[in-house]
């Protein structure tokens, strides 16, 4: 919070300079009878770069590596009884300090020396706060009294502000670059350590899952076993229901909508497609497990069939629904695209409206239907909160539809909900998983928009 | 005719026949759409527009102002007072399980409510007066007509004891459904008649602010960097399909990173709002840079030319006049991609915004929840009460969502041009 007061106070300053800045272009303008090079509002808006950009980068450096000093500093300073190589021992102990400097509840009686700790570990931070406050000020009202001096009518001042808004906005596309190297970077990092505990082999082919790793190395039912196929056959059944639902639905309402439909129909069906596109997937979820999961429970119990509560079907059922519209939108788009006059070569034939879809539309159209099937595949296998609330968390290989069974993503968030050790095979399995998913979701993007990109060079 | 040439009547029969078929099975697909919409909303209303209203029971009190040191209300037993009026109300209670029983009948809470009422009104001692107070749970449900009273005792979760104390209380005229504005003033809890939104709006409020701050001015350069100034070039080409795909990453992907980079790395709190702002940030990221370059794109050249043909720099033609232009479709594409975060809520689990959270947070380091997260938590809760209370936020969550997609169509269509 008093960051923000401290880059409120140095916006302020920006906004001084701006001022001070065109005012002062302007006046030595009228002075020297010299015209000026830029607008006078380029000459503030010179001064405010240089006092605020500076600044606002010292104070991004400075917050991000604060903490590391200030836990480095605090571990140097304690008594050498306190320190342990062990990296847990040593995270679970500046916890315990960082707790008790802010005042928080704390359990354990008060060792002195912790508490001596804390109180250094609080006088650094102030101390580290007080010199932020100081340096960060400091580089602001020097950027700006140096560029207030520079303006001069010839100052090219223009050209400097669009140089570094163009930086600016270089620095803001390239945002997606590094977001996309930050989520490889940390899945595979994680991984690697996971792949040190439990080997590849065994969790790219084992046939058991169970993460739970013993506390104790007596205790019973705790084996650890990191076997992931279980979790793959799990999400290859769910999404083969979703799809075997959406993909007849949401084909053939395209279908209707594109070949068909009048616009009065269009402007009414478009709109419910979108309602269930918008819906969020938590209430997909809250509708599998309190409306679908009973309701083919019962259903099958009446014809005699023992249906889990959790089963595949349910939750499958109703991530078909959501996908529907990714189906039926993107084949909407490829049919539209089919040219007219393969329609009407047909139709000269004597062919009826639909031997002209099945035997001429849909082949034309047919790699853009499936690349459209992949990318609802992708967004099926990545869908999270409709199978953690309606399917189960029992790693089960079976391909019955009435059976619970898990998936990757149901295990990534049980893995990694809760209580956690950043170090144990059990959440490390979770990036591991994590990586599976992004590789597989990528694959199946880029084979998807490369088959997309084929088919429309054929017509174009 | 001749013999052996094919029926062509009959053929042409079944053609027709199956061009209807297939135009049936259209019509059947678009419909069996509309069906589930209306099932899917249709069931949540069904469940949840009760708990807008709760359960509320009269107690009345005589209180006297000696009992109660009117500086120091924390120190009256409030509870004592509710539980004697109960004892009040049932006299032939007597034994110790049964008045524990009887107890039950109301909130727990309600020695608070009494409290507060004293508090607004001290007038109220030493006179006789009545309060409406929360009934329990299971009272609420039983009011509203969710427990199946027909049923053997053993199987429903209220007693023979407590359905007679019901129906008495219900002739006595002690028993009313009152407006529940409760649901939005309060934050989570146990107690499924004390739980509310309200921790939960604020928490969606502050992490869409986060969101918001950041992705929409980053966004919306990259969008101008990449449709205005970028050369086309290798760069380029890599940055616009990493954009695509980003747009195509699981969210729960989106989530590991915000727990690995997010909260490990850069050491922002767990459960705050300001790290499911960055995570939420990320994620909408690609939707804002595509709707803004669809929306620059749109804007015909001649604007640009007419611009640069007057002696603006480009990038004066780009702030003065293609981005005005533009403004209303980046504002569509970003309400969009803001609902879409709205009701975003795998990536906050994994970053512990699921945490049990009675406090409304006011800060964006303060321990939240979202709205979808909070529907989460409440899904999983047994209770029957918190059923009909999820349904409620789900609805919430909805009118939310539908009143920021509405704006959205209404700023395309009031500001749509055709160039």
């Amino acid at each position: 919070m008093h960051s923000l007061i401290l880059a409120a106070t140095v916006l302020l300053l920006a906004l001084i300079g701006y001022a001070l800045g065109r005012s002062r272009s302007r006046n030595l303008a009228g002075a020297s009878g010299q015209p000026l090079h830029s607008l006078p509002a380029y000459y503030g808006g010179y001064v405010a770069i240089w006092c605020g950009l500076p600044a606002v980068l010292v104070m991004a450096v400075w917050l991000g590596t604060e903490g590391a000093i200030v836990r480095a500093l605090t571990v140097q300073s304690l008594p050498a009884e306190l320190v342990s190589d062990d990296p847990d021992r040593m995270a679970l102990l500046l916890t315990d300090i960082r707790n008790l400097a802010s005042g928080s509840i704390f359990s354990r009686d008060v060792d002195p020396a912790l508490q001596a700790a804390a109180d250094h570990y609080q006088s650094l931070r102030q101390t580290g706060f007080a010199s932020m406050i100081v340096v960060v000020l400091a580089c602001a009202v020097a950027g700006l009294v140096w560029a207030r001096r520079r303006v001069t009518p010839g100052l090219r001042a223009r050209n400097h502000v669009e140089r570094v808004i163009l930086w600016v906005l270089i620095a803001c596309s390239t945002i997606a670059i590094l977001t996309t190297i930050g989520i490889v970077l940390s899945l595979i990092f994680e991984t690697l350590r996971f792949f040190e505990k439990v080997p590849l082999h065994e969790f790219l082919f084992g046939l058991h899952w169970s993460p739970q790793t013993a506390i104790r190395s007596d205790q019973v039912g705790a084996s650890g076993a990191f076997g992931a196929i279980p979790l793959f056959a799990g999400t290859l059944l769910i999404t083969l229901i979703a799809m075997l639902v959406a993909g007849p639905i949401g084909l053939m309402s395209a279908i209707y909508m594109a070949e068909y439909a009048g616009s009065r129909l269009r402007s009414t069906a478009k709109p419910i497609l979108e309602v269930l596109a918008g819906i969020p997937t938590v209430v997909y979820g809250f509708f599998a497990a309190l409306t679908v999961a009973p309701f083919v429970r019962q259903s099958g119990g009446s014809i005699g069939l023992d249906v889990a509560s959790e089963s595949a079907l349910a939750a499958g059922v109703v991530m078909g629904i959501m996908i529907i519209p990714f189906v039926s939108s993107l084949s909407d788009d490829v049919i539209n695209a089919v040219p007219q006059s393969l329609r009407d070569a047909s139709y000269g034939l004597g062919a009826t409206q639909s031997e002209t879809i099945r035997q001429v539309i849909l082949p034309a159209a047919l790699p853009g239907i499936v690349g459209a099937f992949m990318l609802a595949i992708s967004r099926a296998i990545g869908e999270t909160m409709i199978v953690v609330m309606a399917a189960g968390l029992a790693a089960n290989l079976t391909a019955n539809p009435l059976e619970a069974v898990t998936t990757v993503t149901v295990q990534i968030v049980t893995l990694l909900v809760g209580d956690q050790e950043f170090d144990s095979a059990k959440t490390l399995a979770a990036f591991a998983l994590g990586l599976m998913l992004f590789v597989v979701t990528l694959g199946l993007n880029l084979l998807a928009l490369s088959v997309v990109r084929k088919y429309r060079e054929r017509y174009d | 005719m001749m013999s052996g040439e094919p029926d062509y009547a009959a053929r042409l029969r079944r053609r027709h026949r199956s061009e209807m078929r297939f135009r049936f099975y259209g019509l059947l697909s678009i419909a069996l759409a509309g069906v589930i919409l209306v099932i899917l909303v249709g069931s949540i209303v069904l469940k949840g527009y009760s708990a807008f209203w709760q359960t509320h029971v009269r107690l009345d009190f005589a209180i006297s102002a000696e009992q109660v040191d009117i500086d120091n209300l924390r120190e009256t037993n409030w509870d004592g007072q509710v539980k004697a009026t109960l004892r009040d109300m049932a006299p032939e209670v007597t034994g110790r399980r049964d008045k524990r029983k009887l107890y039950r009948f109301v909130s727990p809470n309600a020695g608070y409510d009494l409290r507060d009422a004293i508090a607004a009104d001290p007038g109220l001692l030493g006179t006789g007066f009545s309060l409406w107070v929360k009934a329990s749970d299971d009272i609420d449900m039983l009011t509203k007509g969710h427990l199946d009273r027909t049923l053997p005792e053993s199987d429903r979760r209220v007693s023979d004891l407590e359905v007679g104390w019901y129906d008495r209380f219900v002739g006595e005229g002690r028993i009313e459904l009152r407006f529940n504005l409760d649901f939005f003033t309060t934050a989570d809890s146990r107690e499924p008649e004390e739980a509310g939104i309200q921790g939960a709006l604020m928490g969606s409020f502050l992490t869409l602010l986060v969101t918001l701050a950041l992705s929409f001015p980053v966004g919306v350069m990259a969008a101008v960097y990449l449709e205005e100034f970028a050369p086309k070039n290798r760069w380029t080409d890599i940055i616009e399909a990493n954009i695509n795909n980003l747009a195509a990453v699981p969210s729960i992907v989106f989530g590991l990173l915000g727990l690995a980079v997010v909260i490990s790395l850069f050491g922002v709190p767990r459960s705050a709002p300001l790290a499911g702002g960055i995570v939420l940030a990320l994620m909408t990221l690609p939707t804002i840079i595509i709707a803004s370059r669809a929306a620059l794109k749109a804007v015909p050249p001649s604007i640009r030319e007419a611009a640069t043909g007057l002696g603006a720099s480009p990038h004066q033609v780009v702030i003065h006049h293609v981005l005005p232009l533009a403004m209303p479709g980046i504002l569509t594409g970003t309400i969009i991609g803001l609902a879409q975060a709205l009701g975003e809520s795998a990536p906050l689990l994994m970053i512990g915004m699921v945490a049990f959270i009675v406090d409304t947070p006011t800060g964006f380091t303060d321990p939240a929840t979202v709205l979808p997260v909070q529907i989460y938590i409440w899904a999983d809760s047994p209770e029957r009460a918190f059923v009909e209370k999820t349904s409620a936020a789900i609805m919430v969550l909805l009118a939310f969502l539908a009143c920021m997609n509405a704006t959205a169509v209404w700023l395309r269509r009031k500001f749509e041009r055709r160039w």
